[in-house]
């Protein structure tokens, strides 16, 4: 089944742990530049946003590739380069509207989220899960039942108060 | 790799600057971080230096996993000599300095000299530079975050920064990273302004090279696990530091009115729960952040709710701010702390020892020992919320004559004030003590009294001696990796086997801040956390080297001695009420006044403090004076030192 990955990102603590495990996972090496997520944060707010490859489905890297060496995995869905055939032109890094398209210097490669083969180490990792992997079917499943709780948590606040209000002319 | 992470030599009056790898041999000995620091000061340190002249070298570092895969590698350390002590100067701070300072190239800077005019330092991929930072003076330490990034034109620099309190020497002016992360203790603020020294901004996008990336990944997901199952840290992930403040509290552990009562009432609007809710109708329901790598995620976010600064983005407050602005000066609505914390996080500050200082004042001006004549007409009565927060725009501003006096410290303070007035500050070295009240806790009035860098509860606190644990529990930790067959006792009021814990948690505490990761991460709070057992193979896998647990507890009980041959060459004494290791007679005189039946009427018992203190220097290896024997030294290889071989 296609799973994709979704962002929360009023969850997100900014610790930046799934940046850490995204670049040992693929490289062995601990570094954020070599990471496929990123925090975006407004430090100034207190407000932090993952920031991911969405997977396009019409996926402007792929389109823009001269040499077509970004496919889709038949199996989880994801975008994937074949660095075999890539001549290192960064254009899939231009193009790319959400920043995912990487460029590592010192490896002199282009690099995105792979969803690390199926199991995706910055979800393993996140605890609130501001980040998580769901079935692409029911992707807003969850999202839906929190703004419902708290759509019913406020109509039941406000039916109190109102229960509290007397129509004005009845007091006194 | 983590190991080739460099050290460097800055002199800012001079500007020359050179680096330096970090022998194997030396690693080996100190691993990193407050441990390499120390060795760093004592070899670096004129004895007798002025802690604000040139001379003071100023050290900013990670520990030996910062910035590897183990599971919150965040803290940087800061040390020097301190200028409110004038003995070990030492501070540790969260956030997302250190790790980026380690992609940066560097694990170790020391920082000597004085810059003619403000400079800060930029240090970008193994390169160092000293720049100008005329245009920052004056600005508060978030403003000069964000002007240094704006400068530089990069979101993602992180910098160690001091405020308008570091600029103007308050002698416990704290170094600030990101809204609220600081390395508060002992004036590392004040040293960085001696020097003219604004702000150190790093970023970094230099490979780690993991010893064995697959295990330490593995093994950071099994701890991490272990850290987030542990209760203490789920409620500290969902209320932070306060929920220690309202337990503390509701047993009576709290200094209060200064020292009068060790309980808060009519602490309702402070409590956690009331902070819990401020947080969440200001920032929503996922109002906790964390610091680098960790999922603790103990800092809450907030707007402070009302008053002049309502609307004000913080993070906190920590429990060290409701002690600060709410029990000690007695002072209840949450507006207060939250405001008050926003204060000294903008000013660079030390939280709990402003706190403590106004409140002392408080309490001398209760006595008649001040008076409106010394305050300039403020009303700095208990409980006078305008007061105490304007007392902290006046210290740090070291504005009017009571402001003045206090931004030096309490010892210098009290020489000013002059009658009685020392027999009510609350210090151990000439720093004042923390939030809490240890008169019912021997155990943790043994750990104040004898921190390295004055009454402290990060040093050698045995946190987890008031739970009660059951005696086998308590065995299995402290008898590992060393074996004690001596006594232990499951009761916190008991003095029996307490030195042995404050001896125990001295050599974790130093581990944890050798290897550069959080204390909650450790037995500090939660007793089935992280211990000598599992740090060898965290060290392993991400750098490769080997050691074994007595191995590590080794270099703890190294790095812990050579702090104390530091204190000691700058004065320290055993029984000197200013530079020793002793209590405030209060502790001693006066009874507990309020508190859970167990802790009310209580004072520390001056005989038996003593005997648990010649118990621990004895633990310790040093001689009834406080003294490392030759013994120790030459079992811990310290008899060389200082060795100069960094």
């Amino acid at each position: 089944m296609e799973k994709v990955l979704t962002v929360d990102y009023q969850k997100c603590t900014g610790c930046r742990l799934c940046e850490l495990v995204c670049s040992v996972m693929h490289d062995g090496i601990s570094n954020p530049a070599r990471s496929r997520i990123k925090i975006v944060k407004w430090e100034e707010e207190g407000q932090y946003v993952p920031m991911i490859c969405q997977q396009c489905e019409d996926a402007p890297c792929k389109n823009v590739c001269p040499v077509g060496a970004i496919s889709r995995d038949v199996d989880y869905g994801f975008l994937s380069i074949d660095h075999t055939l890539c001549i290192g032109c960064r254009s899939c890094v231009s193009v790319c509207p959400f920043g995912a398209m990487n460029y590592n210097q010192v490896d002199k490669k282009v690099f995105k989220c792979d969803l690390c083969g199926g199991q995706p180490q910055c979800v393993r990792f996140c605890d609130m899960k501001a980040i998580d992997f769901v079935p692409a079917d029911n992707m807003t499943t969850k999202k839906k039942r929190f703004a419902a709780t708290r759509l019913f948590a406020s109509q039941k606040h406000a039916a109190a108060i109102q229960e509290q209000i007397q129509p004005i002319g009845q007091t006194g | 790799m983590a190991l080739d992470r460099k050290i460097a030599y800055i002199n800012l009056s001079t500007s020359k600057i050179e680096t330096k790898p970090i022998p194997i041999e030396i690693r080996k000995k100190f691993l990193g971080g407050r441990g390499l620091d120390a060795y760093l000061l004592y070899n670096h340190a004129p004895q007798g230096c002025d802690p604000l002249g040139p001379d003071n070298p100023l050290m900013i570092s990670g520990g030996i996993l910062t910035a590897t895969c183990a599971s919150a590698t965040a803290r940087t350390h800061i040390m020097a000599k301190s200028p409110l002590t004038g003995l070990l100067g030492s501070a540790n701070m969260g956030g997302f300095f250190a790790p980026e300072m380690a992609w940066a190239g560097f694990h170790h800077l020391v920082i000597t000299g004085k810059a003619k005019s403000p400079v800060y330092i930029w240090i970008h991929n193994g390169s160092i530079e000293i720049r100008d930072a005329a245009y920052l003076w004056g600005k508060s330490t978030t403003e000069t975050q964000w002007a240094i990034r704006e400068e530089l034109g990069d979101e993602d620099i992180k910098s160690a920064v001091i405020g308008q309190a570091g600029e103007n020497l308050v002698r416990y002016a704290n170094v600030m990273t990101g809204i609220k992360n600081a390395a508060g203790r002992t004036g590392m603020g004040a040293v960085m302004g001696s020097k003219n020294l604004k702000a150190v901004a790093v970023r970094g996008t230099m490979d780690i090279k993991i010893a064995h990336p697959v295990d330490a990944l593995e093994y950071n997901k099994k701890f991490i696990d272990g850290i987030t199952s542990a209760k203490v840290n789920s409620t500290q992930g969902a209320l932070g530091t306060p929920f220690i403040w309202g337990a503390t509290n509701s047993w009576g552990g709290l200094r209060t009115r200064n020292f009068q009562y060790n309980q808060m009432e009519y602490a309702d609007d402070i409590e956690p729960e009331r902070l819990d809710e401020i947080a969440t109708e200001t920032m929503g329901p996922y109002h906790m952040s964390g610091c680098f790598g960790c999922q603790v995620h103990c800092r809450a976010q907030y707007k402070i709710p009302s008053g002049l600064y309502a609307g004000k983005y913080d993070e906190g407050p920590e429990y060290t701010s409701q002690g600060a602005f709410g029990a000690e000066p007695d002072c209840r609505k949450a507006e207060t702390v939250l405001t008050g914390n926003h204060l000294v996080n903008q000013y660079g500050v030390d939280n709990l020892e402003i706190g403590s200082l106004i409140a002392w004042a408080m309490e001398l001006y209760e006595l008649g020992i001040i008076t409106s004549k010394e305050t300039d007409g403020l009303d700095l009565r208990f409980g006078n919320d305008e007061a105490l927060l304007e007392m902290v725009h006046r210290i740090c501003l070291r504005k009017g004559w009571l402001g003045d006096v206090l931004a030096d410290g309490g010892i210098p303070a009290s020489e000013k004030i002059g009658k009685n007035s020392f027999e009510y500050l609350i210090q151990v070295k000439g720093m004042s003590n923390l939030h809490s009240d240890e008169r019912g806790t021997p155990g943790l009035a043994l750990n104040i009294a004898t921190a390295s860098r004055g009454s402290d509860h990060l040093r050698s606190r045995p946190a987890i001696d008031l739970y009660h644990l059951p005696e086998k529990v308590m065995r299995r930790i402290y008898s590992n990796p060393i074996p004690y067959e001596g006594p232990l006792s499951s009761e916190h009021t008991d003095y029996e086997g307490k030195p042995w814990q404050v001896f125990w948690h001295q050599n974790c505490y130093m581990a944890v801040d050798c290897l550069g990761i959080c204390k909650y991460h450790t037995v500090f709070l939660g007793a089935t956390l992280p211990n000598f057992e599992d740090w060898p193979k965290v060290i392993y896998y991400n750098t490769g080297l080997e050691f074994t647990p007595v191995e590590l507890w080794e270099i703890a009980e190294r790095c812990n001695n050579l702090e104390r041959l530091f204190n000691l060459r700058e004065g320290l004494t055993r029984n000197d009420l200013i530079k020793g290791d002793t209590l405030n007679h209060r502790y001693f005189d006066e009874p507990t006044r309020r508190g859970a039946p167990d802790v009310v009427g209580r004072t520390i018992d001056r005989q038996k403090f003593k005997k648990m203190v010649d118990e621990f220097y004895n633990h310790c290896g040093w001689d009834k004076k406080g003294v490392p024997t030759s013994e120790t030294m030459q079992r811990l290889g310290l008899n060389q030192e200082p060795s100069h071989l960094l």
